[in-house]
């Protein structure tokens, strides 16, 4: 029996870049450039590990996004993942992480899965909450910001590693899991990889395909609103010194200064 | 006055300081009503009363520490339903952040995470996020359904404001999916006896410039001089010279200290996201060109080897 494998991966700003916002309020996507959110490759990578070990095992890559986000998905095929689910329409401009969640949950299940599998966060928004988010909606165990993670059995068990205690966890499939970046890193494309993605399945999805009216998500539908962004004020220039010799002292004296000490 | 639900981060009814000051926040919008749920939650209640809790709802069950999250989520809804409140708050620690996503998709409510400040405006609470590695401040406010915001540690002064802080038992019956998944064992992390890394008021990390794992006791000594909280580079965690969960950045904590001082630190952007919000920030790395020097109060360029033993020696000296 094959394990139906969805990674959730979004295209993000790249975070070197200048990022900032639009006229309406949303993330300016035109002056910087995108790419798949570096936290998303280590789940790529765990799918891919998980679907190794399991006899037979397919691995959709599913991102919510405008048409560049193919981009993303391309990365994930180049890694090694079967097809890709692209979901995109005008409409969903300016949603917020419950309609995301929405069009996630009802892609994931028209797709059909056994394991979903996201990243920790994504690297703009970094909320952190989408993976809970779907396991509520699909109503299926969360079993989330493991450090490792394997798949037996109809079984999933990981490693949480949290601020109190590290944490074995175990659940029946159907789950959605969540990686950190402590997982292991992320292979490269290879040049095989990258030929092949080129010919692999790239599905389109829109709104109407997912029975999802265009009030729900939007701008327009959020459950949220921005109703500001400034840029954070330069901060002034501080004082440089270079060591000879007493270094420690002068910057003892900063912060003594400071009533630091 | 409306009530405000704030979900109470303990460990076995010690209430860790994010919550007191989410207390303080909580009071801005209505009066508090707090949320303390499974082993010592009934002990939480005078210390949640002394910051301005009118009523501690508790509850305790094997489920809420033998599955992971939602046993929590049944317990939140449940308050949510006896309250009627004007905002839920959580921590914005792992679990918190989780228990108010579900929580927020179970009733139909806009979330707002990692707020840094949060004030009552005429459509509901205010939300300040910083964004893009701090670059940008953004005020936010959830325009659908009851706000379920997530506060960021050392987001307010902690203020005692004392009030009934009456305890209640707090029924919950669990759903299905409580019992999804298992907590099969749970190994406490071992006390370090220094300051929490995302509530210390002055953080000393280490990065790849340290050298090794070593080499850390220089960065910890500067830290124990000044009663401060040890964090690290990813680079450096990477290297297995420090624990993961000292890592500063992006996915590592968020630390907003009065003092932050970087040692052998470049200052990436996904580090930066983690300490620019500190209010004094201090580096020594040897390169004068590092991009840490761009955000320093106060920058020594030379060889941390030299620099830090010598300010530790420093505030030993004038500390007595
Ligand atoms: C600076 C900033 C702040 C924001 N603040 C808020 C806020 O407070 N409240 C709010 O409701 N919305 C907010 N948003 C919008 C929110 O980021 C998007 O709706 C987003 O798709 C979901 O949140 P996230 O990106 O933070 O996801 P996270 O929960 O951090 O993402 C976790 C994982 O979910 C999966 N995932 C997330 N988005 C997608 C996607 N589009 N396609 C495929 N997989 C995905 C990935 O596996 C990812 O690793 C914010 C956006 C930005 C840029
Ligand atoms: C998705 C993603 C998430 C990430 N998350 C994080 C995160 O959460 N936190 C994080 O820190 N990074 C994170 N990173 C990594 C980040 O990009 C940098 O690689 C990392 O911060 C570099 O650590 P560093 O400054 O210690 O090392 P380096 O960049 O190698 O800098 C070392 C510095 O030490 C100086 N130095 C060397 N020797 C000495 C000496 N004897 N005395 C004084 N100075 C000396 C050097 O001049 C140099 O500036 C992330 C990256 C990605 C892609």
């Amino acid at each position: 029996m094959s394990l139906r494998i969805v990674v959730c991966v979004k295209y993000v700003p790249d975070a070197t870049g200048d990022r900032r916002f639009a006229d309406d309020l949303t993330v300016d996507r035109d002056e910087v450039d995108g790419l798949l959110s570096e936290l998303d490759e280590y789940a790529v990578e765990q799918a891919l590990q998980i679907a190794d070990e399991a006899d037979d095992a397919e691995i959709t890559v599913l991102t919510v996004g405008p048409e560049d986000a193919k981009d993303a998905l391309r990365k994930a095929l180049s890694m090694g993942a079967d097809k890709a689910v692209h979901v995109e329409d005008d409409d969903l401009h300016g949603t917020d992480a419950l309609g995301t969640s929405l069009v996630l949950a009802k892609a994931i299940e028209k797709t059909g899965y056994d394991l979903v599998v996201c990243g920790m966060a994504s690297t703009d928004g970094t909320m952190g909450v989408l993976p809970a988010m779907l396991a509520e909606r699909l109503g299926v165990p969360q079993v989330s910001l493991l450090s490792e993670v394997s798949v037996e059995d109809g079984t999933v068990k990981g490693r949480r590693d949290g601020d109190t205690a590290t944490e074995q966890l175990e659940a029946r499939l159907p789950a959605v899991v969540s990686v950190t970046d402590q997982s292991g890193e992320a292979r490269y494309p290879s040049f095989k990889g990258i030929m092949a993605a080129k010919k692999k399945p790239v599905e389109s999805w829109d709104l109407e395909d997912l029975e999802i009216e265009a009030d729900e998500v939007g701008l327009e539908g959020a459950w949220t609103a921005v109703d500001g962004a400034t840029e954070r004020p330069a901060r002034t220039a501080g004082t440089i010194v270079k060591d000879e010799g007493e270094g420690g002292k002068q910057l003892a004296e900063f912060l003594a200064g400071q009533k630091f000490i | 006055m409306a009530e405000v639900l704030v979900y109470v981060d303990h460990v076995d009814g010690a209430v860790r300081k994010p919550t007191l000051e989410l207390l303080t926040l909580a009071r801005r919008i209505g009066e508090p009503v707090a949320v303390a749920l499974g082993s010592g939650a009934e002990n939480t209640a005078s210390a949640l009363a002394e910051h301005g809790a009118v009523k501690v709802l508790t509850a305790d069950a094997p489920e809420f520490a033998d599955y992971l999250v939602v046993p929590k989520v049944d317990a939140v809804q449940a308050a949510y339903e006896s309250v009627s409140p004007a905002a839920v708050l959580f921590p914005s620690s792992a679990e918190g952040k989780e228990i108010a996503a579900r929580l927020a998709v179970r009733i139909g409510s806009g979330i707002i995470t990692d707020a840094v400040d949060l004030e009552a405006g005429d459509e509901g609470p205010v939300a300040t996020q910083s964004v893009f590695a701090a670059a940008f401040t953004t005020k936010s406010r959830v325009s659908k359904g009851t706000p379920v915001i997530t506060v960021k540690p050392n987001s307010a002064a902690v203020e005692a404001a004392p009030a009934a802080g009456a305890v209640e038992a707090l029924e919950v019956s669990f759903s299905e999916q409580a019992t999804g998944t298992k907590v099969v064992s749970r190994t406490p992390r071992e006390s370090t006896g220094r300051p929490e890394l995302t509530e210390a008021a002055i953080v000393v990390s280490g990065g790849r410039g340290v050298g090794g794992a070593e080499n850390f006791p220089v960065v910890e000594a500067l830290a124990d001089s000044l009663g401060a909280a040890v964090g690290a580079s990813r680079a450096a965690v990477d290297a297995g010279w420090y624990p993961h969960t000292s890592q500063v950045g992006q996915t590592g904590k968020t630390v907003s200290p009065q003092l932050y001082i970087a040692a052998g630190i470049s200052g990436a952007i996904q580090h930066r996201a983690g300490m620019q919000t500190s209010k004094t920030i201090v580096a020594v790395n040897k390169d004068a060109e590092a991009p840490i020097f761009d955000l320093v109060d106060y920058g020594v360029v030379g060889d941390l080897f030299e620099v830090v033993p010598q300010l530790t020696e420093e505030v030993k000296t004038r500390k007595g």
